[in-house]
C-alpha cells in the first residue's frame, strides 16, 4: 500500500523552493520581504535596491550556507548568507530540520500526557512551557481560580529558577560564540547548581512534566528552602565575574556594542518579544504588564535597553538573572503552606494511600490515567513571559479528553524572523553574535 | 468563571463592525474574509499594534453545530486565529477568520504586520491555506518538496513513507 507513495514522483506541488535565490532572480518583493514593509519603503524604492550596479553584479556576491550543523547556530538552524566580501548583503534563515510533528503529536495524547509534549518543545526553560499548557488548560477547565495558593507560589519558583538556568546558559553560550571560552564553562557550572535542584525536585534535570494541570506533581521536598538559598547566595559572586570578565571588558564591549541593531518600531511590527524588544527600550514584560500568578505581589524591575544592539540584549539577559534572585527571595518569604495541587477529582488523580482503601480512588486512579479527563469545549490563549519572549498556548478543546488543537506561540520562531534584518549590511564575523543575541531554542522554532 | 463558553451579550457588541465573543472571558471578534484586511487596519489605529500569534484550525472532525459561534457567522471547514496585542492598553484581542474549504485562501496580513511572516508560510505548510500577496508563499517545516499538509485533520498520522529528496524509493 505504501509502495505507491513511495513511487511516486515528488508532485508539483506549487509552492516555491525554500531556499535563496540568486540575486538575478531576485524580485522587488522579496527585498521588500527583508526590509522593505519593516521599514516601510515603498516597492519602487525596493526596485531601486535591486538594481543598483554594485549588487547586481552577481561575480563579486556569493551565496554560501551556514549551518545546518554549525556550532555557533544553537542547533540546526541554516542560514543562508548573500556575501560580498565579509558584508552580508541577505540573510534568508531555513528551519524545520528539527520539526517533529508536535502539534500534531499533541492531538494524540490527553491533556494529562500533553505535558510530557510540550516540556520537549524548549528544551531551555521546560517548565515555563509546562506552565503556560497547564495555565491554558485550566481556564479551559474553568479551576484558574481554584488552584492553592502554594501550588501558584512554587509555579512562580520553578519558573523563575527556570528563568536563571536559561539566561546562564545564554551567558555561557554568548560567551563561547564570541571566544570567551571560559565563559562557556562558568556558565554551565551555574547552570547545572539551578538544574541539581530540579532534579531534587521534579527528579529530572530537565523536560521535568513536573507542572500539571490543576497543579504539581509533588510537593518541594524537605530541604528545598536551604537549597534554593545556597544557589541564591553563591550567584552574586559569579555574576560580578562576569562583570570583569565581560561587562567590563572593551574587547567584549567592542565585539557586542552596535551590532545587531533593531529599532522599537521594527521589534514591533517584526513580533519580537522578549529580551529583544526590551533591548529597544519597550517595557514590556508580561509578568508586569499581564500578570499571571502572583506577579502582582512581587516587586521586581523590567529591564530595557537603549540602543537595540547585541550588548543590549546580553546585559539584559544578566540583569534579568539578577532581577529573578530577588523575586525567588521574595517567594522565599511569601510561600505559604497548604496543597501543592487541586483537590478536585475531575482533574487531580487521588493520594497513593486512598488507593488502598478505596475501590473508587482505584477506579478514579485508573480512569484519569487511562482516559484522561474531558475539557468542556472552548478555545483559550494564554501567554506568559518564557526566558525568550512570549510563549503562548491556544487549545481548542471539542470536550474530550484531548485537545482537538494545540498550538504553541514559540518565542524564537518569531523572533527568528528578525534575523535578515539585523543582519544586513553588517559583517560576517557578526553574524555569529547576532544569532547568539536572539538565544533561539531550534527545538521550540521547529517544534 | 462562567461554565458557559462563549458568552453572547444581547444586542451584539461590536467592534470594527465585526461580532464579539468572549471565550472565558478573552475577547474575541469574528471578522469575514472580505473584511479580514480592512478589520486589522482598524485594530491598528486603535493600538493593536503587534500581532503575536498566527494560526489555523481544522475543523473538519469538529461538528460546527457545537462550535459557539455567533449567529450569523458560518462555521466552515478551516479557521485562523490572529491574537493581536496592545502595547499601549495592554490588552489582548483575538480575531477568528471562517475559511470554506472550498476556496483555502486569505490576503496576507504581511503588509499589515510583518512579522506574521514565518507565520503565515506556518499555515500554509501544515493546513495548505495559501495567503494572497504572500512574498514567499513556501513551505517552512516540511521539506519543500512534501506532498500533503500535515495538521489536516485527514492527514493521517499513521506510517509514512519518508519523502526526502534523494531517499532510496
Amino acid at each position: 500500500m505504501t509502495s505507491n507513495l513511495i513511487t511516486a514522483t515528488p508532485a508539483a506541488t506549487g509552492e516555491g523552493p525554500q531556499e535563496m535565490r540568486s540575486r538575478s532572480e531576485l524580485t522587488a518583493k522579496e527585498v521588500l520581504r527583508e526590509v522593505g514593509s519593516v521599514l516601510r519603503m515603498s516597492e519602487k524604492e525596493a526596485s531601486e535596491l535591486t538594481s543598483s550596479p554594485v549588487e547586481n553584479d552577481e561575480e563579486q556576491t556569493m551565496i554560501i550556507n551556514m549551518g545546518p550543523q554549525h556550532p555557533s547556530t544553537h542547533g540546526v538552524l541554516r542560514l543562508m548568507l548573500e556575501l560580498q566580501g565579509e558584508k552580508v548583503l541577505r540573510c534568508k534563515p531555513i528551519i524545520g530540520y528539527l520539526h517533529t510533528g508536535m502539534e500534531k503529536q499533541a492531538e494524540e495524547l490527553t491533556f494529562m500526557q500533553g505535558g510530557t509534549n510540550v516540556t520537549r518543545m524548549d528544551y531551555v526553560s521546560p517548565l515555563n512551557n509546562e506552565l503556560v499548557f497547564s495555565l491554558a488548560v485550566e481556564k479551559l477547565l474553568g479551576i484558574d481560580g481554584d488552584i492553592p495558593e502554594r501550588a501558584t507560589w512554587m509555579r512562580m519558583l520553578l519558573s523563575e529558577l527556570n528563568r536563571m538556568s536559561s539566561h546562564l546558559l545564554f551567558m555561557a553560550t554568548n560567551g563561547m560564540d564570541m571566544g570567551a571560552v571560559s565563559m562557556m564553562i562558568y556558565g554551565w557550572r551555574e547552570r547545572e547548581e539551578v538544574l541539581r535542584f530540579f532534579q531534587k525536585v521534579t527528579g529530572l534535570r530537565m523536560n521535568h512534566n513536573f507542572i500539571r494541570p490543576g497543579g504539581l506533581a509533588a510537593d518541594l521536598p524537605a530541604g528545598w528552602r536551604d537549597d534554593v538559598l545556597t544557589i541564591l547566595e553563591g550567584l552574586p559572586s559569579r555574576l560580578a565575574e562576569y562583570d570583569i570578565l565581560m561587562t567590563n571588558q572593551p574587547i567584549w564591549r567592542e565585539r557586542l556594542q552596535g551590532v545587531g541593531v533593531i529599532t522599537a518600531e521594527e521589534a514591533v511590527a517584526l513580533g519580537a518579544s522578549g529580551p529583544i524588544l526590551r533591548s529597544t527600550g519597550v517595557a514590556w514584560d508580561l509578568r508586569r504588564d499581564l500578570p499571571y500568578l502572583k506577579y502582582k505581589e512581587v516587586e521586581f524591575d523590567v529591564i530595557v535597553g537603549s540602543y537595540g544592539d547585541s550588548f543590549d540584549r546580553y546585559a539584559i539577559r544578566l540583569n534579568e538573572i539578577r532581577e529573578s534572585m530577588k523575586i525567588v527571595y521574595q517567594i522565599l518569604d511569601k510561600m505559604p503552606s497548604g496543597d501543592y495541587r487541586i483537590q478536585d477529582k475531575k482533574v487531580t488523580p487521588p493520594p497513593r494511600a486512598r488507593i488502598d482503601e478505596s475501590m473508587e480512588a482505584l477506579i478514579h486512579h485508573f480512569k484519569i490515567f487511562t482516559e484522561g479527563f474531558k475539557v468542556p469545549e472552548g478555545e483559550v490563549y494564554v501567554g506568559i513571559e518564557s526566558p525568550r519572549g512570549e510563549i503562548g498556548c491556544y487549545i481548542v478543546s471539542d470536550g474530550s479528553p484531548k485537545p482537538y488543537r494545540l498550538h504553541m506561540r514559540a518565542p524564537s520562531f518569531v523572533n527568528i524572523q528578525a534575523l535578515p534584518h539585523m543582519m544586513r549590511d553588517g559583517l560576517i564575523a557578526d553574524a555569529v553574535a547576532v544569532i547568539s543575541s536572539i538565544d533561539p531554542v531550534l527545538g521550540e522554532v521547529d517544534r | 468563571m462562567s461554565d458557559e463558553a462563549v458568552v453572547s451579550p444581547a444586542p451584539a457588541e461590536q467592534l470594527y463592525g465585526c461580532v464579539v465573543t468572549y471565550s472565558r472571558g478573552e475577547k474575541v471578534i469574528h471578522a469575514s474574509r472580505e473584511n479580514y484586511i480592512a478589520t486589522l487596519k482598524k485594530a491598528i489605529d486603535d493600538s493593536f499594534t503587534m500581532c503575536t500569534d498566527l494560526t489555523a484550525v481544522d475543523f473538519l472532525t469538529y461538528a460546527s453545530t457545537n462550535r459557539q459561534l455567533p449567529s450569523g457567522i458560518n462555521g466552515e471547514r478551516f479557521e485562523i486565529v490572529l491574537n493581536l496585542i496592545s502595547l499601549e492598553r495592554r490588552e489582548r484581542l483575538r480575531l477568528r477568520v471562517q475559511i470554506a474549504e472550498a476556496e483555502v485562501s486569505l490576503p496576507t496580513a504581511f503588509d499589515l504586520f510583518p512579522g506574521t511572516e514565518a507565520m503565515e508560510r506556518e499555515v500554509f505548510d501544515m493546513f495548505g491555506i495559501e495567503f494572497e500577496g504572500h512574498p514567499d508563499p513556501s513551505r517552512i517545516l516540511m521539506p519543500e518538496d512534501w506532498e500533503g499538509h500535515p495538521l489536516r485533520k485527514d492527514f493521517s498520522v499513521g506510517r509514512i513513507p519518508v519523502q526526502f529528496k534523494g531517499a532510496p524509493s
